[in-house]
This record gives structure tokens, sequence and C-alpha cells, in this order.
């Protein structure tokens, strides 16, 4: 190669291709393409014989078969007479069930305990960095196994039921609420909800351009609560109160009727955010410490008062530093949901993976199929969160 | 983190099966490896549960301890791999055990699509259930809206759905990964009904802080045959684990004990003869020594000595016989003779 470079260092038109790295590197690429792509073929080809040669089922046919087992929790129609495939979809919503409510509650108190710990007050940043060092070192599934059984033990048998309020009961198999019933018209107070949702969003675009003018400021906090709680409240009261509860009864063994929050998703979602917010709770301290001082004596310099400081010039530089770790905090509870079936909250791996699993024996399909459920799940969170992250980014002019 | 061995040994088998199709040898494995690998429960008592030294003790056990008796000449020569109820189907296609004998019914689908083969019934069973004494029910038909603590991944699972469903009644399934979750559950007043198969509910029970609390009614739903499970494919070993159950049968019929077969070795009994290897075709047909049944009963004792020892009169259990009597004392227990 050196000798053909110096004799014709300038017919680079001629080179061989073979010569040219850039050529030869999409060569060499997709040879390794084509060969990693022979080799899991190969891999799936010698599986699927060899199971086959074993007289272990292969493929999805199971998927319509009936189940013919319980689920204790479902968010869609399901009797032991439906499929194994909506199995699935069973598992699969009861996962995003506990992961919505675990991110929500997670963030929220994540954010409280850290910026508890940057309080002055020593009380307070005591107790939270207390919170976060217990927390964090504790494992999670010894967390769920204490939230659950500590719990189940406090709790009374549905016959000496507590009644905090009117008609919601408390015992050890869940808490049970009247369940809302939807009367003529109801339709009305959703459609007023949404209305006064796309009015604030205007409001609030008019306000910013208002403000970017002339520099007044608009109360967009108290017109969007008025708008957004009153409107369809208001709309409730015209329409004659469409709504009423079906309150749970006992009858046998335990209560029927109205709305349960079983145990197991209790203390599935509190392990849950009380493990994840420790970890958040430091990256927001670290994020809120990461914006320089100087920052928030300027902003003060400014004029500017405390609650402003926070909300104008910490807040959005923190954020920006706040968001990729906080990304990676939702992907584990995410996760970590998975350890539901330790309690039986008829999770994904619960459901799917573990009952589902072992009445078919198809576990390759089975645990396939799981992965990639999880593996969707990350990767649709992560996009949301980077876009979220561009639009936060520093815009630099 | 049981989910993680599942997800390894699904690996595990996933690799293991894109590389190797031969069908293995097991018992030049075994014979190889000095040990039998036998995959048992996590913990029931009488069938397998390590004692307070920490030795397996039970019925499951015994089998495995038989099988390694007759293949090693040795019944200590067992490695036990405690398998919840998910797992074990998986432990063995992959080859991380020899044998499972773990109170694993045995039914169509698991014998026809999982790759696997029942070798026969150590233990004659069915679904039962255990409730709370101070609910007061006396029936089954009478638990409508119970709820009830169930272990994943058994056949108890699809039972109580299906008796529920025939008799119109609702439940309210709280499955659980172990034994030892099934029973805290109950324990702990989130069910009013721990079902499974019934022999384990009298194990169970005495696992209860207050055993005495609870009582086992009196329906039994299920036929849940239990017994010893190998790869399909591999007839020989799948001979072995057989015949060396057929052994510990055989040796209670002929009324050959752990205490009596020295005394037996030069009986003129032609079956005995055939039994201790004095005569007849012998280990040869099954590629074992010749006094492989010998010693399953020497080291481990006959069919009705484990059931006695794990189970029945001098055991905590206190199990009848019942179903699990020879067929000539009026049960279902019944091995192809040795000759
Ligand atoms: N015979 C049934 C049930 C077997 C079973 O797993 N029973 C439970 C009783 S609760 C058990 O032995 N669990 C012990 C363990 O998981 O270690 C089957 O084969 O599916």
């Amino acid at each position: 190669m050196s000798s053909d470079a110096n004799k014709s260092p300038s017919a680079s038109q001629k080179t061989r291709f073979w010569h040219d790295p850039a050529k030869r590197a999409i060569l060499f690429q997709s040879l390794l393409v084509i060969a990693v792509l022979g080799f899991v073929g190969m891999i799936v080809q010698n599986t699927l014989h060899n199971l086959e040669s074993r007289g272990i089922t292969t493929g999805f046919a199971f998927l319509s078969q009936e189940a013919g087992f319980g689920i204790i929790q479902s968010l869609i129609d399901y009797s032991e007479s439906s499929s194994y495939g909506r199995t699935f979809f069973v598992g699969l919503l009861n996962t995003l069930l506990v992961s919505v409510l675990g991110i929500i509650a997670a963030t929220l108190l994540g954010f409280i305990m850290g910026i508890a710990r940057l309080s002055n007050n020593w009380l307070i940043s005591k107790v939270a960095s207390a919170y976060v060092e217990i927390f964090r070192n504790i494992p999670l599934l010894i967390q769920i196994f204490f939230w659950y059984f500590a719990v189940l033990r406090a709790l009374p048998s549905p016959r000496q039921s507590l009644e905090p309020i009117e008609n919601i009961f408390i015992n050890v198999r869940g808490l049970y609420m009247p369940e809302p019933i939807y009367g003529d018209g109801f339709g009305w107070v959703v459609a007023a909800f949404f209305i006064a949702v796309v009015a604030v969003f205007f409001i609030s675009r008019w306000s910013k351009k208002r403000q970017d003018e002339t520099g007044q400021r608009f109360p967009m906090l108290w017109t969007a609560a008025g708008l957004i709680i009153g409107l369809p409240l208001l709309v409730y009261w015209v329409m004659g109160s469409p709504l009423t509860w079906e309150a749970p009864v006992l009858k046998g063994f335990n209560f029927r009727g109205g709305m349960t929050i079983i145990p197991e998703l209790a203390a599935l979602w509190v392990a849950l955010t009380i493990y994840t917010a420790a970890f958040i709770a430091e990256i927001v301290r670290s994020g809120i410490e990461a914006v320089s001082h100087g920052q928030t004596e300027a902003a003060s310099a400014l004029g500017l008062n405390r609650g402003k400081v926070l909300r104008l010039v910490v807040v959005p530089q923190a954020v920006r530093v706040i968001i990729p770790p906080l990304t990676s905090q939702y992907l584990n509870l995410i996760k970590n949901s998975s350890l539901a079936t330790a309690i039986g909250y008829p999770d994904l791996v619960s459901v799917f993976a573990g009952t589902t699993l072992n009445q078919t024996g198809q576990a390759i399909e089975v645990i396939f199929m799981t992965m990639l459920v999880y593996l969707t799940l990350s990767l649709l969170v992560s996009a949301f969160m980077n876009w979220f992250n561009t639009r936060m980014a520093l815009v630099e002019r | 983190m049981k989910k993680m061995g599942l997800i390894a040994a699904t690996a595990a088998m996933t690799v293991g099966l894109s590389v190797n199709a031969s069908a293995a040898d097991t018992l030049a494995a075994v014979k190889e490896r000095g040990f039998v690998q036998c995959g048992v429960t996590t913990g029931v008592p009488g069938y397998s549960n390590p004692d307070d030294k920490g030795n397996w003790k039970g019925m499951d056990v015994d089998v495995c301890r038989g099988i390694a008796a007759a293949t090693l000449g040795d019944a200590s020569k067992v490695k036990y791999i405690p398998l919840n109820a998910k797992e074990r189907f998986t432990a063995l296609q992959s080859g991380e055990i020899d044998v499972l004998s773990r109170v694993t019914t045995w039914t169509l689908t698991r014998d026809s699509s999982l790759g696997l083969n029942f070798a026969g019934v150590t233990y004659y069973d069915g679904q039962g259930f255990l409730i709370n004494k101070n609910l007061g029910v006396k029936s089954a038909l009478e638990l409508d809206g119970a709820s009830m603590c169930i272990q994943s991944g058994t056949t108890t699972e699809l039972n109580a759905a299906d008796y529920f469903r025939e008799n119109k009644m609702q439940f309210e399934p709280v499955v659980f990964d172990t034994a030892d979750q099934t029973v805290k559950g109950f324990e702990a007043g989130r069910c009013d009904v721990l079902t499974s198969d019934q022999s384990q509910l009298y194990a169970l029970r005495i696992k209860l802080s207050n055993p005495n609390s609870a009582m086992i009614l009196p329906e039994i739903i299920s036929k849940e045959p239990l017994g010893p499970v190998v790869r399909q494919g591999d007839d020989a070993w799948f001979n072995v684990v057989k015949w060396s159950l057929f052994a510990m049968i055989n040796a209670e019929e002929l009324g050959l004990t752990s205490k009596n077969i020295d005394g037996k070795k030069n009986s003129k009994n032609p079956n005995i003869a055939r039994f201790v290897g004095a005569e007849g075709i012998k280990g040869t047909g099954l590629g074992l020594a010749d006094n492989w049944a010998y010693n399953i009963v020497k080291q481990v004792g006959n069919y009705g000595e484990a059931f006695d020892r794990n189970l029945g009169m001098n055991s905590p259990l206190k199990i009848e016989r019942g179903l699990n009597a020879l067929w000539n004392k009026g049960g279902l227990q019944y091995a192809p003779p040795i000759r």
C-alpha cells in the first residue's frame, strides 16, 4: 500500500477500492453485519430444530388458547376463559399502572426531599438526609416485603374494617371505595374540562406574549385553576349532578361492589416510591447545588425575591442537570416494578412470564416477549426524556 | 430475584439448545460426575425440607437418594437444588438438574409439550383447601367470594379456577412465588383460604405459628399424581429413574426392609433372589451394578418405610396411606415385577 501511494500519489481517482479506507470500511462493516445476522439466524434455526427434536412445543399458537386461571386485578375485561394472549395485556397494563403511579409519586417526594436537604432549617435538612441514607441503602425487595407484610399485619379483617370516611373501608384485603356511576350528561362535564384546558393553553400563550411585549404580568395560575376546576363544576351543576356512587357492601367473606386498591398494589407503589424518591432527592439536591451561587446573588441583586430567584433562575438551570439522571431513575423504577411477583401483584412478570410461562412451558417465546416489552418501555421513556431535555437545554444565542 | 434465576435459566436453555442437539447420556454423566443433581422444593416438610442440621429430608428426597444408591451405590451422593414451582421445568429442560423430584403433578400438557417424561407416581394426591377455623366454614361450597393464597406456576392455580367456575362461585386469587410466601400471606390474613395439594396442606400447616388455628376442608377437587420427571429422549436414564421407584414399591410388597434385607441375601424365594441381584438379569439392562436394588433398600428403605418416616405415622404429618397403600392392601401403588 505504501509503495502504491508513493508511486502515484495524485492518481487517487484510480485507487482500487480496497485501498480507499472509506470504501474498505463499508465493505468490512457489511461483512460484519452479514456475519452477525448469519450467526443469529443460525442460533434461531438451531434452537428451533433442537426444541422440536426434544419434543418441546414452539411457536406463538398458545397465545390464543384459553388461559384458565384467575387474575386478581385487571384494567381490562378478563376471566378464566380469556386467552393467554390477553393475560399478556392484563399484566402489561398492571405494570404500566404501578410504574406511572410510582413515577409520579417518586418525583414529587424526591423533589420535596431534595429541596428539604438544602433547607437552612437544621431539623428539616437532617430528616431529609436520614431519609435518603436509610432508604437508598436497604435493598428494594426487602422494603417491598416490609411494606407488604408489616401493613398486612397491622390491618383488621374484613368484618372489623376501619371506616375512616363514610363508605370507604380499609382492611387486610385492601382499600374499598365507592365506584362512580356516570349518568346522562356526564359527558358534558368531561367536555367542559377539556374546553377549559384548551382555553388555558391559549390564554397562557397570549399572556406570555403580552409579558414579552409590555412587561405586564397576568395572574395565570389563578386563571388556570379557576377555569379548569370551575368550568366543569358549573356544567356539573347545570346538568343536575349526573354522577352517583355505588358503595361497597360487606357480603360473606368480603366487600362486593365499589372500587378496590389491593394491598399488593399499595405496598409495591409505596416501596417503589420511597426507594426511588431517595435517589431522586440526591439528584435534585446536586442539580440545585450545581447552579453557581453567583447566579443566585446576581438575581437577588436585580431585586428578585427568593421565590422568583428559585423559579426564574435556579430551577431552569438545575433542571438541565437533573433530567438525564432522572431518566435513569424512571427506567429503574419501571424495571424494579417486576419485583411485584414476590408479593403477588399481578404485573407482567408475575402473570405472563410467571403463570402463563409455566402453564404453557414456552419459556423462550414468553421471555422474549417480556424482554421486548421492557426494552420498548425503556426506549420510549428515554426518547421522551431526551425530547424534554432538548427543549429545556440552554438556548445559546 | 427469583425472576433473574428464571431468565438466566431460559438464557442458558437457549444457548444450550442452540449448540447441542444430541440426546445427552445422563446416566454416564452422573457416573462421571459422582453425584445426582436433584431438583426439590424450597421447603415443604415431609417432601423435601432441610432439617436443623441442613440435611435434606422427605419423600421426594428419598426418591433422589434411591436413584443415587442405584446408580452410584451411595444414597448420600445427591446435590439438592431447591426450585420454586415456576422454575422447575426450565431447570430440568436446561440440564441444570438430572431429575425433578418435587411434588410435581403428571399432566398431559407437561408430559407432551415440555419435552419431559414422568417416571411414575410417588404419591397420589388431590387438591384441597386449608382455612382458618374461626371462619366457621365446613365445606368448600361455602367459599363463594373468598380470597385464596395460591402458589404461582402450579396446577393448583388452574384447578381452583375450574372448580369455582363450575360451581358458579367467585374467588380472589392471591398468587405467590414460594411456599413460604404463600404461608405468610395466609397467616397475615391476606386470604381466607390456602389451596394446594392436600398432602402439602398438612405439611404447610405445621409451618404455621399456630397449626391448630387452621383446618383442612373435606373436599378434594382434583387428581394430583405426583412423581419424578426426567428429560424426554434419554431412555436409559428414564429407565433408571422409573425402576428405582419401582424397586422401592416392589421391596415393600416383598417384605424387604432396610433392616432385614441383609438377612435375605441368600433367600430361596426367587423374587427376592432376583431383587437382591443373586439371579436373573440383575443390573445389566439398566447399565447398573448387580446389587442396584439392594442398595436402594439397604440405604433408603422400601416405599412403606419412606412413607412412614416422612409422611405417615412416624412423622409429624401423620398422613394415612389411603390411595398410597399397596395395590394388594386397597391402594393404588403397584409396580411391574423385577424379573
Ligand atoms: N402438584 C402441583 C403443585 C406443586 C407445588 O408447587 N406445591 C407447592 C405447595 S404450596 C410447593 O410445594 N411449593 C414449594 C416451593 O415452591 O418450594 C403441581 O405440580 O403444579
